[in-house]
């Protein structure tokens, strides 16, 4: 008995990685192709049936010039031959084997030889069309400074809520909770209409500046580790001395260190991902961050696959870097976020 | 005097702990109560940010009434919003489930199967979208490619009225991985010994599955279901990057509705009127998650360590 019951558990192991490997081979096949195709030629976009992997021309310097090759039939054999010429329909024709070999054939007969080639010249081009650097930089202090305002912010109003009594604190917290069902809608209108009226609109700090006022979701998630933490540590440090806002650096927050990671990195990916706000604040190129430069990157370029794809790509590399350097905190603040909400 | 003291005490405590909630209190009156009570007041006006229109500042019903009862496009943009979040969060949360569940059964390489599942989730929206709409390019997309191989031609998708908004759907289970990760933390915190005990009386794989994992997992499923609509009522990026509601408004959603009005039209009364009764929809959500907390008893004290 026990050893069918082995079997069977390891049958359902194998039909459990079977059906994992088809998803997953389904859930990845986009980016492969988008990786794949960001290294395409552009005529390679248009191609039926679709080529997954990125071929360019086949190419041979001869006297210094540099010359498409052709799989071109001569007397019932297929020859790789350069052309040199095309008068009309019909071209000059040389063997590169034997560049005295010239031959007069029609071009549309044969078809231009292609080999595998990634075209990184994409990447060049995706980023130096557009002032790619200048949005980069706008992400960057976007990210930065956002950051930095959520993290101090929430941490502060975090251990505000968490290690002190107060008249009414709890019925604040309960205030600060009930905002996160507040859709960001129904304060939109009037806050696009202040920031405006206050010449922010077409500046970065409508971006910036909210972070610095802490947002519920993070408080809560500071709040529930500091909460965590005996508060006969707070006691001793003001035995020595200690005021709240040295007991905060010096004791507290040495031990938050995993939260402190997590919000950051929500906080550095929602700055990055972020298009809404960019998208209604944000009017002149030089303010533009990349992911409403993206979008504006595909208006204009939206019949180059490849580039569209390769400058996609270089907004979301650091999205993965980011990504597998702080796997663990990813997947504790998704699961947190999604638990105990 | 002890008494003073002790006071004297409380209230510097007190005051320390208003001192450093203070950034969040200002934050909320200067931007979200401030600006609800301007945006409700806004709601019964048609204020706009364009001299064309003239203002009527005058508080009146006339949004309310004409959302209901004069805009087709309102009653449209819920009916997108509801179609596609009955398909796509169902489906999202079931092939969600079924990948933690499967991760769950003890399979060599758990992290790689997970970063492999996650990674769609940290895609940037703007990018995923622009993926996702060369997939779905009618003539030369993979999408259809793979439908000729298997003899089926493929629609125009995005540009057909009838396929663009499963095309969107379709789209969004490419974020699977998200609910996975929180599925699989729930699973994981089911106590083996409820297993064993259930092996012990004779209970077979399926029986397990549907009187231990499922009951166990209902709060964490629902839970997900009702944040899943919710933020289907917020989907905006995806829609606007490739469609823009279109084609005849066949993907006009909800959000991308209030933002035409609020931004496009310059109807920004007539928006925060559509603000005001999503709240209210989001809210008759929300009630409904806290009316099912006799769901989640249980698992708070279970699955916190």
């Amino acid at each position: 008995m026990f050893k069918s019951s082995k079997r069977r558990e390891l049958i359902i192991r194998i039909f459990a990685l079977i059906g994992l490997t088809i998803g997953a081979a389904l859930v990845m096949m986009p980016l492969v192709w988008m990786l794949l195709s960001s290294l395409k030629p552009p005529e390679q976009g248009n191609k039926w049936p679709p080529e997954w992997l990125p071929m360019s021309a086949e190419k041979v310097t001869i006297n210094g010039k540099s010359l498409f090759v052709y799989a071109m039939p001569v007397d019932g054999q297929i020859k790789h031959l350069a052309l040199l010429s095309k008068q009309g329909a019909m071209g000059t024709f040389i063997d590169p084997l034997n560049p005295q070999n010239t031959y007069q054939l029609t071009v549309n007969e044969g078809e231009r030889v292609t080999t595998i080639g990634p075209r990184w010249q994409n990447y060049v081009d995706a980023m130096t069309k557009v002032p790619f650097g200048r949005y980069l930089i706008n992400t960057l202090v976007v990210v930065v400074f956002g950051t930095i305002g959520t993290v101090v912010s929430c941490i502060l109003v975090a251990y505000g809520f968490s290690r002190f009594r107060a008249k009414g604190l709890n019925w604040i917290f309960l205030v600060v909770l009930a905002t996160i069902m507040l859709p960001a809608q129904v304060t939109l209108i009037p806050t696009f209409i202040i920031f405006k009226a206050i010449g922010w609109y077409d500046t970065l700090l409508p971006l910036i500046v909210p972070a610095f006022f802490a947002n519920a979701w993070d408080i809560f998630l500071f709040r529930q580790f500091f909460m965590s933490l005996p508060l006969e540590l707070d006691d001793a440090a003001k035995i020595d001395g200690a005021g709240p806002l040295q007991t905060l650096w010096y004791i507290i927050l040495p031990q938050a260190k995993p939260v402190i990671i997590t919000v950051t990195i929500f906080s550095i990916l929602y700055a990055w991902n972020d298009f809404f706000a960019p998208l209604i604040y944000l009017q002149s190129e030089k303010n533009w961050t990349i992911s409403l430069g993206l979008q504006m990157f595909n208006a204009i370029y939206r019949n180059n696959d490849a580039l569209l794809l390769a400058a996609s790509v270089v907004t979301l590399v650091p999205v993965v870097i980011l990504f597998f350097v702080a796997q663990k905190y990813f997947i504790q603040g998704t699961v947190v976020s999604g638990i105990k909400g | 005097m002890k008494k003073q003291t002790a006071g004297s005490l409380a209230r510097k405590e007190a005051g320390w702990a208003y001192f450093f909630i203070s950034p969040w209190v200002i934050g909320f009156i200067l931007l979200t109560l401030g600006p609800m009570l301007i945006s409700l007041y806004l709601s019964f006006t048609n204020y706009s940010l364009s001299s064309t229109v003239a203002p009527n500042l005058k508080p009146s019903l006339d949004n309310y009434i004409n959302m209901f009862t004069q805009d087709p496009k309102f009653w449209h943009s819920l009916w997108v919003t509801i179609l596609y979040s009955i398909v796509s969060v169902p489906l999202t949360l079931f092939f969600g489930f079924v990948v933690a569940y499967l991760l769950n059964l003890k399979v060599p390489g758990l992290p790689v199967w997970r970063t492999l599942y996650y990674l769609p989730s940290v895609t940037p929206a703007v990018a995923g979208a622009i993926l996702w709409g060369i997939i779905f390019n009618p003539s030369f997309g993979i999408m259809n490619w793979f439908l000729s191989l298997i003899s089926i031609k493929g629609p125009g998708w995005l540009s057909s009225q009838q396929w663009a908004l499963p095309a969107l759907i379709i789209m969004s289970l490419w974020g699977v991985g998200g609910g996975m990760i929180i599925y699989l933390a729930g699973l994981q915190g089911i106590p083996t010994t409820l297993y064993e005990a259930a092996e012990i009386d004779g209970a077979n794989g399926f029986q397990r599955l549907s009187h231990i994992t499922l009951p166990l997992m209902t709060p964490i499923i629902f839970f997900n279901l009702v944040i899943g609509i919710i933020s289907s009522f917020q989907f905006f990026t995806g829609v606007y990057v490739l469609t823009r509601g279109g084609p005849a408004d066949a993907t006009l959603f909800y959000n991308l509705y209030l933002y035409n009005n609020a931004f496009r039209y310059n109807a920004m009364g007539y928006a925060s009127a559509l603000a005001w009764i999503l709240f209210v929809i989001v809210l008759v959500l929300t009630l409904l998650v806290f009316k099912s907390s006799s769901f989640w008893v249980y698992y708070e004290g279970e699955l916190r360590k």
